[in-house]
C-alpha cells in the first residue's frame, strides 16, 4: 500500500506493507536512524517519536496507521542549525552515556517541557517511566531535562 | 526482529463503514485503536487477523459527557484524556488514581478505552474500576445496538460479549451524588501489570454504606467483582471493623494463580488489604460521610 506523511514539515510518500511497523518505516524506508529500534515489545522507549505532536511508541504503531500525520522524529529537534534546549541540555549535563536509549528520551523530555514548562523532578521522572536507560544514568537526564527547562530557547514562550 | 504476519489493512471513515467491514471480514478481522495489546500479539502469533480495521479516525467514539445520569465515555477516548478528564475526576476521583498507574505516559497517549475493555485482560486496571463501579458498555453491529452489565460482559480472560461485526462503542458510567471513590494497586515496577489492584466507591448516608462497588483485577475475581462484599457492607455502618470484614469477604471471592508474580497467598493478602484501603479512602472521601 502507499502510506503519505509529513515527517519533520517534509511530506515523504512510500510504499510499504500494511504489516510494517513506524518505527522500521521511519528507520529502513525513509532513512532516518535517529529513531532508535530496541524492544520490539513497548516497553523500552527508545523507539518513541511524535505523531501529531504527542509521543509514541513507533515499534507498536503501524505505518499505515500513520498516513496522513505529521510526524516528528530526533532530527526534526534542530530548527536552523540551532539544537532544541533540550539536546543542548543532554551535552551539558552528561544527559547520556551510549546514546542508545537518548533519541526517545530527548522527544519525550521535549513534549514534558511543551506541556509543563517547569516540572518538578518527580513529573520528569513519571514522565519518562515508560523508557529504560540501560547505563542507568537516569539522574543525568533528569538533570539534562531540567537544564532545557531553565535555558527555554528565545523564540519559546515562558511560562 | 519480530514482525507479525502479512494483513491487510482499512481505515474506518465511521461507525457503520468499520462495522460494514468487520461483518464482511466477519473472524479474520479485528479492530485496531490504540493497538499497544494487538500488535504485540500479532508479533508473537496470538492474534492472527488477516484485515485490521483502525478505527483511530472515529471523532464520534471521543467523547467524555454527561447524559442524563451517566457519564459516556467513547470507546476512542485515550487512557490520558481518562486521566485528565474534569467530568470523571469530579464524579469519581478513583479514574485519576487507576489512570495514574496504567501503563506509562507515552503508553497512555495511545491506549484506548474501549481497546482496555475488550482486550479483558485479568491484570487490566480500567475493567476493574469499570466494575466496580458497575458500568455498562454499548456494543453496536449492522442490526443496532445492545447495552451490556460490565459484570455480563466477560465470559473469561480475553473473551467479551464483543462478537464478529461488532464494535465496543461506549462505556456508561452511573453518577452517584456524594459517592468517595478510590484505586489502589500494588505493582512491581513502574508501569507494570498489578500483582493486585482493587477500585471501590462507597455512598454513605445517613452514617450508613447506602452503596458501595468493589472491583479487583489480577486476583482472579468473576466479572473483577466481590458481589459478596458489598452485599455485606450495604446497610451497615461504615466502622473499620466493617470494613475489614468486607475485605475479608472480597478476598474470599478471589481466586488468583501463583505466577511470575507472586504466589497465589500473597495475592490473596494483597486483595484483602488493598480492598481494606479503598473502602476507607472512598468512605472518607464519600460526601455524605
Amino acid at each position: 500500500m502507499q502510506v503519505t506523511m509529513t515527517i519533520n514539515g517534509e511530506s515523504v510518500t512510500k510504499e510499504c506493507e500494511p504489516r510494517t511497523l513506524l518505527v522500521h518505516f521511519i528507520r529502513e524506508d525513509v532513512g532516518l536512524r535517529g529513531t532508535h529500534w530496541g524492544c520490539d515489545t513497548s516497553n523500552c522507549g527508545t523507539c518513541v517519536l511524535w505523531v501529531d505532536g504527542e509521543p509514541v511508541k513507533s515499534c507498536t504503531m503501524f505505518a499505515a496507521m500513520a498516513d496522513g500525520r505529521e510526524i516528528t522524529t530526533v532530527e526534526g529537534l534542530e530548527k536552523n542549525g540551532q539544537l532544541d534546549p533540550i539536546q543542548q541540555g543532554f551535552i551539558e549535563c552528561h544527559g547520556l552515556q551510549c546514546g542508545f536509549c537518548t533519541p526517545g528520551m530527548m522527544m519525550t523530555g521535549r513534549w514534558i517541557l511543551d506541556n509543563n514548562p517547569h516540572p518538578s523532578e518527580e513529573e520528569i521522572r513519571e514522565g519518562i517511566s515508560g523508557q529504560l536507560c540501560r547505563c542507568t544514568g537516569y539522574k543525568n537526564i533528569v538533570s539534562a531535562i531540567q537544564w532545557a527547562a531553565d535555558h527555554p530557547a528565545e523564540n519559546e514562550v515562558k511560562a | 526482529m519480530q514482525t507479525p504476519a502479512p494483513v491487510d489493512y482499512v481505515r474506518a471513515t465511521s461507525v457503520e463503514d468499520a462495522l460494514a467491514q468487520l461483518q464482511k471480514h466477519g473472524e479474520e478481522a479485528r479492530v485496531v485503536a490504540g493497538g499497544h495489546s494487538l500488535i504485540p500479539m500479532m508479533r508473537l502469533r496470538l492474534a492472527r487477523p488477516e484485515m485490521l480495521v483502525d478505527i483511530n479516525d472515529l471523532d464520534e467514539l471521543k467523547h467524555i459527557k454527561i447524559e442524563g445520569n451517566e457519564i459516556v465515555i467513547g470507546a476512542m477516548v485515550r487512557h490520558r484524556e481518562v486521566l485528565d478528564s474534569p467530568i470523571l475526576f469530579e464524579h469519581y476521583p478513583a479514574f485519576r488514581e487507576c489512570e495514574k498507574v496504567i501503563a506509562d505516559p507515552v503508553v497512555r497517549n495511545r491506549g484506548t478505552v474501549g481497546g482496555s475493555f475488550c482486550q479483558a485482560d485479568p491484570a487490566e486496571d480500567l475493567s476493574a474500576l469499570g466494575s466496580a463501579l458497575r458500568g455498562t458498555v454499548v456494543i453496536r453491529n449492522a442490526e443496532g445496538s445492545r447495552t451490556v452489565p460490565m459484570r455480563d460482559f466477560h465470559y473469561g480472560p480475553y473473551t467479551t460479549q464483543v462478537a464478529d461485526g461488532e464494535l465496543l462503542t461506549e462505556v456508561r458510567i452511573p453518577i452517584r451524588p456524594g459517592a468517595g471513590s478510590a484505586y489502589e494497586k500494588v505493582e512491581r515496577r513502574a508501569g507494570d501489570w498489578a500483582v493486585a489492584s482493587v477500585g471501590a466507591f462507597v455512598v454513605v448516608k445517613n452514617g450508613v454504606v447506602d452503596d458501595c462497588g468493589i472491583g479487583l483485577a489480577a486476583v482472579g475475581a468473576q466479572h473483577y467483582s466481590a458481589p459478596g462484599a458489598e452485599a455485606f457492607l450495604i446497610g451497615k455502618a461504615p466502622t473499620e471493623e466493617n470494613l475489614l470484614q468486607a475485605a475479608t469477604i472480597a478476598a474470599d471471592e478471589c481466586d488468583p494463580a501463583s505466577d511470575q508474580r507472586g504466589p497465589a497467598d500473597y495475592k490473596k493478602h494483597l486483595a484483602k488489604e488493598l480492598t481494606l484501603r479503598a473502602l476507607r479512602r472512598s468512605v472518607q472521601s464519600s460526601k455524605g460521610a
